[in-house]
């Protein structure tokens, strides 16, 4: 399997609390990867790495074969890493279907037009109603993206990054913070997006059972390092990951 | 959007009878101060209300139009070439000015740009004191312009005022429409998102700090026509207070909205003067605005037309609702 992105030795250290420890690895093409860990594990820390939001102070990251450590959040989303926050991350005072239509803007790359009137763009629009339909959220397009509810605007947000059709999808918590009612519902969303096939996911999640049957590959994080990686089975019946998750392990090395 | 443009095209064309059937030039004289902040303002929420970025210095492009008319004007002869010339002046200074400005700022935390460009217009107005040659200093001076705008209060003056409103007016409409527009409001709900999207948010905040720059310095040229006259006092933090309380009270985020506040403190400065007499306090009317801006932030955050937009939007909104519930009452019955 073609890996499409890696990482060499990924660090990063915040004063002396090394976040994120050494991790190397590869993440196939048109797979879902899952990166699960306990809380404080560096799951987000390791996604900021990944998408930009951050720079490692040691290591490298490549996406298909080129260097990006060094690139902005703004470029690699170009070049084809989008995500997704964990904190709710829309624009409040902006309809649901203007929220999406800007994303689908940027990926058509309509970026300094100032003189013609956005609705004179009508294949934006609908796109945009296109993707709100496949979150399962078209009948709240004209609302505010305030008035969502918290599901809701998880969902938004997975539409505002499936506009930009890149290549890979770092999804961070996808359910975190939702009613278990909510929960089926995007899940749902997901496996959709996995099924077409064309896209890498990266998903973090904190509650492993949920994502087991979903992922291709799963990554156990614990304490900044990369405690465990195979397939769901094989994590399943790890036992370090187990003690970890029980609470038990210590690092052997700060004990 | 065909129905408000024809109301806004109708209030325009009322305006522009008004100096044939109403010949009070107290008032016309206001009315025309009225078009001449309602630029400046439109232009301060360009950048306050659609990007999100506070200034403190928005009075300095103001100045740079004034004084680049008045300077060309006063060096040259009178003529309307060398008011064209110094309009163009005007334009590229701000241009260059807002670039330079937001350039260096623009990148960090909002609270920067607000004090570079304090501490800028703060350096043009000691220039303009110092430089005594061409400016006259502290006293200013008294300009000739061309001919037909010699007449403060005639109609071609006001006239000439009113349609600059009306041409920026429904051009910054459309650039606040357009793709880059939505941009912009993009950035001031949320600028790491739109980062993470794939916009670089540098450059739409240049843009949005020259646009905003160059159009305030319009406003600065027409303002030193209406008076014929030029001081340091187009420099100072007043003329952005200014600004920022009509934009405040006619609505934030709107473009009607500044024109509208502009000309309620325009009338309300020239009534509150008037009552000068009848009490002091009248005299300081500005504590009197202070109170009113208080009340406004607490009460209605979003402006005169900010208000009614919402109360607007949530009838129309219910009505829809409403008729959807109808129809779907009748396929039921059916």
């Amino acid at each position: 399997m073609e890996s499409i992105i890696s990482t060499k030795d990924l660090t990063i250290a915040f004063g002396g609390h090394v976040a994120v420890d050494g991790i190397t690895i590869d993440i196939p093409e048109k797979q879902f990867t899952s990166v699960i860990g306990p809380n404080g594990a560096g799951k987000t820390t390791f996604f900021n790495l990944l998408s930009g939001q951050l720079s490692p102070t040691k290591g490298a990251i490549t996406f298909n074969g080129e260097d990006i450590t060094k690139l902005s959040p703004t470029k690699r989303t170009r070049k084809g890493i989008g995500r997704s926050f964990q904190i709710t991350n829309v624009f409040p005072n902006l309809t649901v279907l203007e929220n999406v239509r800007l994303a689908v803007q940027s990926k058509n790359k309509v970026r300094f037009q100032m003189l013609r009137h956005f609705t004179a763009y009508k294949q934006f629009e609908d796109r945009a109603l296109e993707l709100l339909e496949q979150v399962l959220l078209a009948d709240k397009a004209h609302s505010l993206a305030n008035n969502l509810a918290h599901g809701e605007k998880r969902k938004l947000e997975i539409a505002m990054l499936l506009a930009l059709e890149t290549q890979v999808l770092l999804l961070d918590e996808p359910t975190a913070g939702m009613s278990l009612e909510e929960v089926p519902a995007i899940l749902d969303v997901i496996r959709r997006i996995k099924e077409q096939g064309d896209t890498t996911i990266v998903l973090i999640e904190h509650k492993m059972d949920m994502i087991l049957d979903l992922s291709d590959q799963v990554l156990v994080l614990f304490h900044g390092q990369l405690l465990a990686h195979g397939s769901p089975e094989e994590i399943m019946n790890n036992e370090t990951v187990q003690s970890a998750y029980l609470g038990g392990l210590y690092d052997e090395s700060s004990a | 959007m065909g129905r408000s443009t024809g109301i806004y095209v109708i209030i325009a064309l009322l305006l522009a009878v008004l100096p044939f059937v109403y010949d009070d030039r107290i008032i016309l004289s206001l009315v025309m101060q009225v078009f001449i902040f309602g630029i400046f303002a439109m232009s301060y929420d360009l950048l306050l209300g659609f990007t999100g970025i506070v200034s403190f210095g928005h009075a300095m492009f103001f100045g740079i139009g004034a004084y680049s008319v008045a300077i060309v004007l006063n060096q040259n002869e009178a003529t309307l070439f060398y008011l064209l010339l110094g309009t163009l002046l005007a334009v590229a200074v701000a241009g260059i000015v807002s670039f330079i400005a937001g350039v260096l700022t623009l990148r960090l935390q909002s609270h920067f740009y607000a004090m570079l460009t304090l501490a800028l217009a703060g350096l043009f107005m000691v220039a303009a004191e110092k430089m005594r040659s061409l400016t006259g200093g502290n006293e200013g001076f008294v300009l000739m312009v061309p001919d037909m705008f010699i007449d403060t209060s005639g109609p071609t003056l006001y006239l000439t005022c009113l349609i600059v409103l009306v041409v920026f007016f429904f051009l910054v409409r459309r650039f606040t429409q357009s793709p880059v527009g939505k941009v912009l409001m993009a950035i001031r709900e949320n600028e790491q998102r739109v980062e993470s999207i794939g916009f670089s948010i540098m450059y739409y905040k240049v843009i949005a700090s020259m646009i905003s720059g160059i159009v305030a310095s319009i406003a600065g040229v027409l303002y030193v026509l209406s008076l014929q006259f030029v001081d340091t006092s187009v420099f100072a933090t007043d003329v952005t207070l200014d600004a920022l309380l009509m934009t405040i009270i006619g609505g934030v985020g709107t473009l009607v909205g500044p024109i509208i506040g502009a000309g309620i403190i325009e009338f309300a400065h020239h009534w509150l003067s008037d009552l000068a007499d009848v009490h002091w306090i009248f005299k300081r009317w500005i504590i009197l605005f202070g109170i009113v801006y208080i009340l406004a932030v607490i009460f209605f955050p979003r402006g005169i037309v900010g208000t009614l937009q919402e109360i607007w939007i949530k009838r129309k909104y219910k009505k829809q609702q409403g008729k959807e519930a109808t129809k779907d009452k009748n396929e039921a019955a059916s």
